[in-house]
């Protein structure tokens, strides 16, 4: 039983570390590849500033390397990337990347984390429910396609306004006000969560409208399924019907996790910007419109890695509750 | 068989609501421009002489506000149909221009995605073996990289960027999960009859899979480009709002970036912030529509009417 986890496992994490290691090639690619010279972009920023253009000019010659061969060009980039080392930023310059992005995580932690999980049981829950109910599910069924079809950040623009703007209920600019100091005090945790709460509830009710949608569709295969018609023969209750329905319906939608992950890290990059709240993405807008390449690769691989780690949870999370995994790989032996 | 499923898809409420919205948008993004005198960044041009002038209305009007726009010599009556920005600028061209680029861009990046896809899965499926290893594991790398952060650094290195460009680099990093759906239906398909008879009767690997498998499933096909169709248009949004957009010209998603920098929520000039996004929440509802009404029609397990 073990060892053919442990087989799905290796098989899995072989794809993962091509991923990780195709990611960072790309980020190391991409600038090399594109025409124009973005050093030279970068370098105008400071102009006015002769002693950190010539500490700029001297950190780029050694960290692209440019005038060597392109495999040790390669090489260190690896080197810098396995020691954290992503670069320095020209826009908030000289504060390393690895630490702005490292001050900018937890927020993105701290909104997607429970938009996500919440939005799956919530949406599972309701999508079971309008499986089973013709009724509700007519009017349900829109309303969830219309949330899952909204672009992430232009629901969050409508809860601004309404919510923050007309009603006045909510704070929508920022993690916490100015005139607060981030500390363990009352005050600053129920300020912090006054903010946090529209950015969350935007993502959340976005992704709700997708799991909605994939939880009833399931339902509605399963329940036509032999095995349910078999139980409803044998004079099952519509409660134990529903179990079992519940249970073979709600694997796809493990998996249908892991696949959307990437489009809901997307829509949290966006809903940040509407927010300014301090995320990955509203930094990686300011490298954008700034046009500091350092920041931007660095936001790149940060966000790839994160996707990876999250992959990796769920897989091992499918291996424990399908069996058919477990015994599909100890097949072999 | 055809006109049967037709006639089913015709009966089909979602089917017919759903293609009733893509139209409307569709004849919006076609005629919405020949009733505007604004140009795409929702200026008045004025020709001077051999001189283009580009000139601005009142900011911050609401919708169907009347203004006059002050020519060299004349005075012009203007009707702003969903008001103006902080800038003067007619926000109904913005809009519908943008919705525009925004169709090119779901039908060229929808329709390289739906084709990268529908090629990798054919080959991956039908060959199998090596070929079919190596495109699955190129296929599962694409999978986990977030197709987001790849366009973002791929645009981000780009000085001028179009709608074209912007939509082929969207298609060429949209078509991974087609490629597996795709290999998945060529698998189910490749031990039949008829494709056994294909073989035997010499057909060529390109000719099977064109000839023999491809047709039966055009209609899944179908279905996959309406979703590549959407999820492009979504891609590009996104990209346009944090500012990756074409460097030239007008998008719904630069429309909204313009809104939230210059603090319109805070402001209150809603006419700026909501309706870009809502004609593309509703475009995208009505595609889904009619995937679902088709999905209804090919499988009647999921009817319910």
């Amino acid at each position: 039983m073990l060892s053919g986890i442990r087989r799905y496992l290796i098989r899995k994490t072989f794809v993962y570390v091509l991923t990780f290691f195709s990611a960072v090639t790309i980020d190391w690619l991409i600038p090399r590849l594109m025409p124009g010279n973005p050093i030279s972009i970068m370098m105008s920023r400071f102009a006015s500033l002769p002693e950190a253009s010539k500490y700029m000019y001297s950190y780029f010659m050694e960290s692209f390397g440019l005038d060597k061969p392109l495999w040790v060009q390669y090489i260190n980039f690896w080197k810098a990337v396995l020691h954290g080392d992503l670069g320095i930023s020209t826009y908030m310059y000289p504060k390393p990347v690895a630490d702005i992005i490292k001050d900018a995580l937890p927020y993105d932690i701290a909104i997607l984390l429970p938009a996500i999980t919440l939005s799956w049981i919530v949406g599972n829950w309701l999508g079971a429910i309008a499986g089973k109910n013709k009724k509700l599910d007519s009017f349900l069924m829109p309303v969830f396609y219309f949330l899952t079809a909204s672009p992430y950040f232009w629901f969050a623009i409508v809860l601004a306004y309404i919510l923050g703007a007309k009603l006045d209920l909510l704070p929508i600019s920022g993690a916490y006000s100015y005139g607060i100091m981030p500390s363990l005090s009352l005050e600053f945790i129920v300020d912090f969560l006054k903010h946090w709460i529209l950015p969350f509830l935007s993502l959340f009710l976005v992704m709700l409208g997708g799991w909605a949608i994939g939880m009833r569709n399931m339902i509605i295969y399963e329940v036509e399924a032999d095995y349910v018609r078999y139980l409803e023969a044998l004079g099952a209750s519509e409660k134990t019907l529903m179990k079992h329905a519940f249970r073979n319906a709600i694997l796809p939608q493990v998996t249908g996790l892991a696949l959307q992950l990437g489009t809901m890290v997307a829509g949290a990059l966006t809903t940040e910007i509407v927010f300014s709240y301090p995320g990955i993405g509203y930094i990686l807008m300011q490298g954008i419109l700034n046009q500091d390449y350092f920041l931007i690769q660095g936001c790149f691989l940060v966000i790839v890695i994160s996707v990876l780690v999250a992959n990796f949870i769920i897989d091992l999370l499918y291996a424990v509750i399908d069996p058919r995994v477990r015994f599909s790989f100890t097949e072999g032996e | 068989m055809k006109s049967e499923k037709l006639r089913i898809a015709l009966k089909n409420r979602k089917f017919k609501v759903g293609v009733a919205i893509i139209v409307f948008f569709a004849l919006f993004a076609l005629i919405g421009p020949l009733v505007t005198p604004f140009d795409q960044l929702g200026y008045y041009p004025v020709k001077l002489h051999k001189m283009l002038l580009l000139k601005r209305s009142t900011p911050n009007l609401p919708p169907m506000s009347h203004d006059v726009i002050y020519a060299p010599g004349r005075e012009i009556n203007v009707t702003h149909y969903l008001g103006t920005d902080s800038f003067g600028r007619d926000l109904y061209a913005q809009v519908v221009y943008g919705l525009r680029n925004s169709l090119i861009v779901g039908l060229i990046g929808g329709g390289i995605a739906t084709f990268v896809g529908l090629t990798i899965g054919f080959l991956a499926g039908y060959r199998g073996g090596w070929t079919d290893e190596i495109l699955m594991m190129i296929t599962n790398i694409m999978l986990v990289i977030p197709t987001m952060a790849l366009l973002i650094i791929i645009a981000a290195y780009m000085s001028t960027r179009g709608v074209i460009i912007e939509s082929i680099i969207i298609g060429l990093t949209a078509w991974p999960w087609t490629a597996r759906a795709i290999r998945a239906q060529t698998l189910s398909l490749k031990n039949r009859e008829f494709v056994h008879l294909a073989k035997l009767a010499g057909l060529s690997d390109l000719k099977i899979i064109i000839g023999e498998i491809l047709p039966n499933i055009t209609s899944y096909v179908f279905m996959v480009f309406i979703l590549q169709f959407g999820g492009a248009i979504l891609a590009a949004i996104g990209l346009d709002f944090i500012g990756l957009g074409p460097t030239r010209g007008i998008s719904l998603g630069i429309i909204l970036q313009n809104a939230v920098l210059w603090n319109a929520i805070n402001l209150g000039y809603w006419w700026w912030a909501i309706p870009p996004g809502l004609i593309i929440a509703l475009f995208i509802t009505g595609l889904y529509f009619v995937n679902i009404g088709l999905e209804e029609v090919f499988n009647p397990r999921l009817r319910r009417e």
